[in-house]
């Protein structure tokens, strides 16, 4: 039936056309399985310890007492709130990797109210102060390569990581500057710091909660966020509908500064009473991913902030467990676990079939083989509904007329069935 | 004609991510003759072709060569088996000239020589009566000349079976005439040639045998001197189609839009050159032009999207009133606060008209959803029009929450022209609405566009198939480099006349652009 002469590609890599809900969260929950089992299988074999041990040093980081539950919970919140910053930005595909710059000046105007009126006029004008600062001095900080690309079309990656080391260096000028101890660290300020709530975490986990729905709305339901989903799937169409894309563009990284305003200003004000040049402990980069592998839905990245949290933290307990000295190590582990992860999202983009597979699959007991088929079938049956078919592949395979056709996306449903 | 077999497939079978675009596919070509490859859009021809060429791979089935049974991986085995493709996208370096692009790539263990690769092909052009400078750079030539460099690309790699993807598609009258000459005269040589296309009339004219495929299955071969158009097209669609296109007669026209003096100048080149024309209600205003001589921006331009010089006018008046607005350095928006209703089907659906990510809903919302005070969107109102679009226009999709780039090129389009009807416009403008689209589809097209024009709307349709336009318009604007090369009545018009009206100005405008680099 099939031409025997012909080497067949080791790999059919095909572009799904659709899938199913429940398949692609199965292939994630899958990702995140691997990923952690690679993470201890790696630290295992270098702190010489079993599985079993590493494992229980990982989830003991991240819960083992009440108080890491909280941390846990407050830092993930945190890393949601910098997401919450990148996703209206990255939905109109303006890539504003300056989280960082825009927390850390959040931070200095924060410390600012609590060093120049903490104690000298009343608590709760301090607050409201030093909120409309800090959520100001972010939205400036995320405003001005939003204004330049608005006008001059400037590179807004190169500018927003440009203006993170300008923010990072006014902070570290004015922690010398105002540090008294002499150590060129800034003591904690116990004057016009935000009010506790509950305990001490309640006010920021709180804070982020309310932005997140606000942020939901705002994309899900507005007609900003309409227009922003419009500038970044396709400018033309916005000026062809008379989308002011300009004013879209500035008016979105104002938001998306704000919330990193938001975010310094608790980090600042409410958790660390002070501020450090790596105070964002590099919220701003790492949120990047969170927001990545969230596709950018707020509910979504709520969960990958949440997994990002819980390896950081439990690779730290790790770590004192194993008693591994470097934190080299920790950082390949944690490396590994999220090239997995974000590798699954290949998977769930495309199909992959391969000889191999197929007497894998002739292996295992017919049974399990059956539902595998079935499961199979039925996203044909999807597809087929569709009228699309293959056509993005198609123009992509013609443009390339002068290649081979190693991508060649070859169903060969006919040649499975004909194997068996 | 001798009936020797050149190539044969048998059984081919082709499917994409399930989706089946050949399906047991077998056909012959014989030597020295041209088989025509008749299908619509959508009908495999093309992913066919594309096995054969070494593009793709088939999935079962197999492809005899000279008797020979072959086994194409790549573009150069197919070249081995001297079969060469030429595709409906150039692929040429544009500032090399043709000899080079000619010689690019061969590998026949010879040393580079340009001066010897010349003489060959010289000869190989006058062989075969190409009319071209081989030495002219690719950037310098017009559409029809890099077709012509293809095609001895082709040639000068030995090929004796010849594949041409719609080789008519961007051609004039006149420019089709002597392609086929050439492929006439290759065929005396003793070439094979496969040639895709779905104009009937061509297919009447050049070719000596028919083979008919649908929706990815053989229908059949047919001699083509025992055949009749009507019978291609029911081969072809699968039932009977009445292919004359209405053209209503709408009595009481006003004068809704008067052009005067037109011109846009990008990047210091003229898009538009002081274009001059009336637009009236209750006709539709067809515009030719070979592609690019500026009716994308002259449509674009109405529309409030780009810039026109200080001196031009675009005057709008509204129904029953003297009174005219100018459009002129107005946003699109602007334009519409003024109550000027202008819908306009942009050339390019995904990329402009619609989003392509986005439901079917929230594409219906790009016009609509400022209305109201409100800071967040209505999507009720776009779901109930999304609904009835896709009702009465017959939309084949899963639901309305499907991303329109999911749909097949007629729906997509039907949902965009569906979008900008539902606004009631005055006037509609609607670059190449057809293009892609199947026979059925094109009707409802048309249809649509006659429907609006009884309503009174001032139609403007930007075309490039000559006999839809001459069936189709009331009157005719030709285009030629930027510029107006004449205004005809689509009743009395011959297909001849908007051919030489469309290459009029086009010499003299290469030469303008070419001192205009010089000066710069």
């Amino acid at each position: 039936m099939t031409n025997s002469k012909v080497r067949e590609p080791l790999f059919h890599i095909t572009k799904r056309d659709n899938i199913t809900t429940k398949k692609s969260i199965l292939i994630r929950v899958i990702a995140v399985f691997f990923s952690l089992l690679l993470l201890c299988v790696v630290c295992a074999i270098v702190g010489g310890e079993g599985i079993d041990v590493v494992l229980g040093a990982l989830f003991d980081g991240a819960f083992g007492s009440e108080r890491k539950i909280w941390i846990t919970l407050q830092d993930t919140a945190l890393l949601l709130g910098v997401s919450l910053a990148l996703i209206p930005a990255f939905k109109m595909k303006f890539w504003n990797l300056g989280g960082n710059g825009q927390i850390l000046i959040s931070c200095l105007m924060a410390v600012v109210c609590m060093k120049f009126f903490g104690g000298k006029i009343p608590d709760w004008s301090v607050w409201i102060l030093m909120a409309v600062l800090c959520i100001a001095a972010g939205a400036v900080w995320a405003l001005i390569p939003a204004i330049f690309k608005a006008i001059f079309n400037t590179n807004e990656s190169l500018f927003t990581l440009m203006l993170n080391y300008v923010a990072q260096f006014l902070v570290g000028y004015f922690v010398v500057t105002w540090s008294t101890s002499g150590s060129n660290v800034l003591t904690p300020f116990d004057q016009g710091t935000l009010p506790v709530l509950g305990n001490q975490y309640l006010l920021t986990i709180l804070v982020i909660v309310i932005s997140t729905v606000v942020m939901t709305i705002y994309l899900g339901k507005s007609k900003q966020g309409y227009e922003l989903s419009v500038v970044g799937e396709s400018q033309n169409t916005a000026k062809y509908v008379g989308i002011n894309v300009r004013k879209v563009i500035i008016r979105t990284m104002a938001i998306s500064g704000a919330m990193c305003g938001i975010v310094g200003l608790l980090l600042a004000g409410a958790i660390e009473h002070t501020m450090s040049e790596s105070i964002a402990k590099n919220m701003g980069f790492t949120a990047i991913m969170a927001t990545w592998l969230g596709h950018c839905n707020p509910i979504m990245v709520i969960l990958t902030s949440f997994l990002i949290t819980f390896l950081n933290r439990g690779m730290v307990s790790v770590r004192m467990e194993l008693n591994l000295t470097s934190d080299a190590i920790g950082n390949v582990c944690i490396a590994l676990a999220y090239f997995i992860i974000i590798a699954s999202e290949f998977f769930i983009t495309y199909k992959v079939k391969s000889p191999i597979f197929d007497k894998i699959a002739a292996l295992i007991p017919k049974r399990k083989k059956a539902v595998k088929e079935v499961s199979e079938q039925e996203v044909v049956n999807e597809q087929s509904t569709q009228e699309t078919s293959a056509k993005a592949d198609d123009l992509v395979v013609e443009s390339a007329t002068d290649q081979t056709n190693a991508t060649d996306a070859q169903s060969d449903d006919k040649q499975e069935g004909g194997e068996q | 004609m001798n009936n020797t077999v050149a190539l044969e497939l048998k059984n081919i079978t082709k499917s994409f991510s399930g989706k089946v675009a050949n399906d047991n596919v077998s056909m012959t070509l014989n030597e020295g003759e041209i088989l025509a490859i008749l299908g619509e859009n959508g009908s495999g021809k093309t992913t066919l072709m594309n096995m054969i060429s070494g593009i793709y791979y088939p999935d079962s089935g197999q492809i005899f060569i000279r008797g020979q049974e072959a086994s194409i991986t790549s573009p150069h085995d197919a070249f081995r088996y001297k079969i060469g493709m030429i595709h409906q996208h150039f692929k040429l370096v544009d500032v090399f000239s043709a000899v080079e692009n000619i010689i690019l790539g061969v590998k026949d263990g010879k040393k580079y020589n340009v001066k010897e690769a010349a003489k060959r092909i010289e000869k190989i052009v006058a062989q075969y009566g190409f009319d071209i400078d081989i030495n002219k750079k690719i950037y310098d030539m017009s559409v029809s000349e890099k077709q012509t460099v293809e095609i001895i690309k082709v040639l000068y790699r030995g090929a004796d079976i010849l594949i041409l993807d719609e080789p008519t598609a961007v051609l004039t009258p006149q420019e089709i005439d002597k392609l086929f000459t050439v492929l006439k005269n290759m065929r005396k040589d003793g070439k094979s040639i496969i040639i895709i296309t779905h104009k009937l009339n061509e297919v009447m004219e050049i070719s000596d045998r028919v083979t008919i495929l649908r929706k990815g299955q053989y229908i059949g071969t047919v001699e083509t001197a025992n055949t009749s158009e009507e019978q291609l097209t029911e081969m072809m669609v699968g039932e009977k189609i009445q292919l004359n296109i209405d053209r209503p007669i709408v009595e009481n026209k006003q004068l809704r839009l008067k052009i005067e003096n037109l011109s846009l100048i990008h990047d210091k080149i003229k898009m538009l050159d002081e274009i001059s024309f009336d637009v009236f209600s209750g006709e539709i205003l067809g515009i030719a032009g070979i592609a690019g001589s500026g009716q994308k921006e002259l449509l674009e331009t109405i529309a409030g999207l780009n810039k026109p010089t200080t001196d031009s006018k675009i005057d709008y008046y509204a129904p029953d009133s003297d009174k005219s607005d100018s459009l002129i350095g107005k946003s699109p928006n602007e334009i519409r606060e003024l109550g000027v209703r202008l819908s306009f089907v942009p050339e390019d659906r995904l990329g402009m008209g619609l989003v392509a990510n986005m439901n079917i809903i929230d594409n219906m919302m790009l016009r609509s959803y400022r209305k109201g005070k409100s800071m967040f969107v209505d999507r009720k109102t776009p779901h109930d029009l999304a609904n009835s679009i896709i009702e009465s226009l017959k939309v084949v999709t899963p639901n309305e929450y499907t991303a329109v780039r999911k749909l097949s090129g007629g729906n997509i389009q039907k949902i965009l022209v569906g979008r900008e009807i539902a606004s009631a416009p005055t006037v509609l403008m609607a670059a190449y609405p057809v293009r892609g689209l199947d026979i059925n589809s094109s009707y409802t097209i048309y249809s649509l566009l006659n429907e609006q024009k009884q309503n009174g709307v001032a139609v403007i349709f930007v075309g490039e198939d000559l006999d839809v336009l001459l069936e189709l318009c009331d009157r005719i604007v030709v285009v030629a480099g930027g510029k107006v090369t004449g205004v005809v009545d689509g009743r009395t018009a011959d297909k001849r006349s908007l051919g030489a009206l469309m290459t009029k100005t086009e010499k003299y405008q290469q030469e303008e652009i070419k001192e205009e680099k010089q000066n710069d």
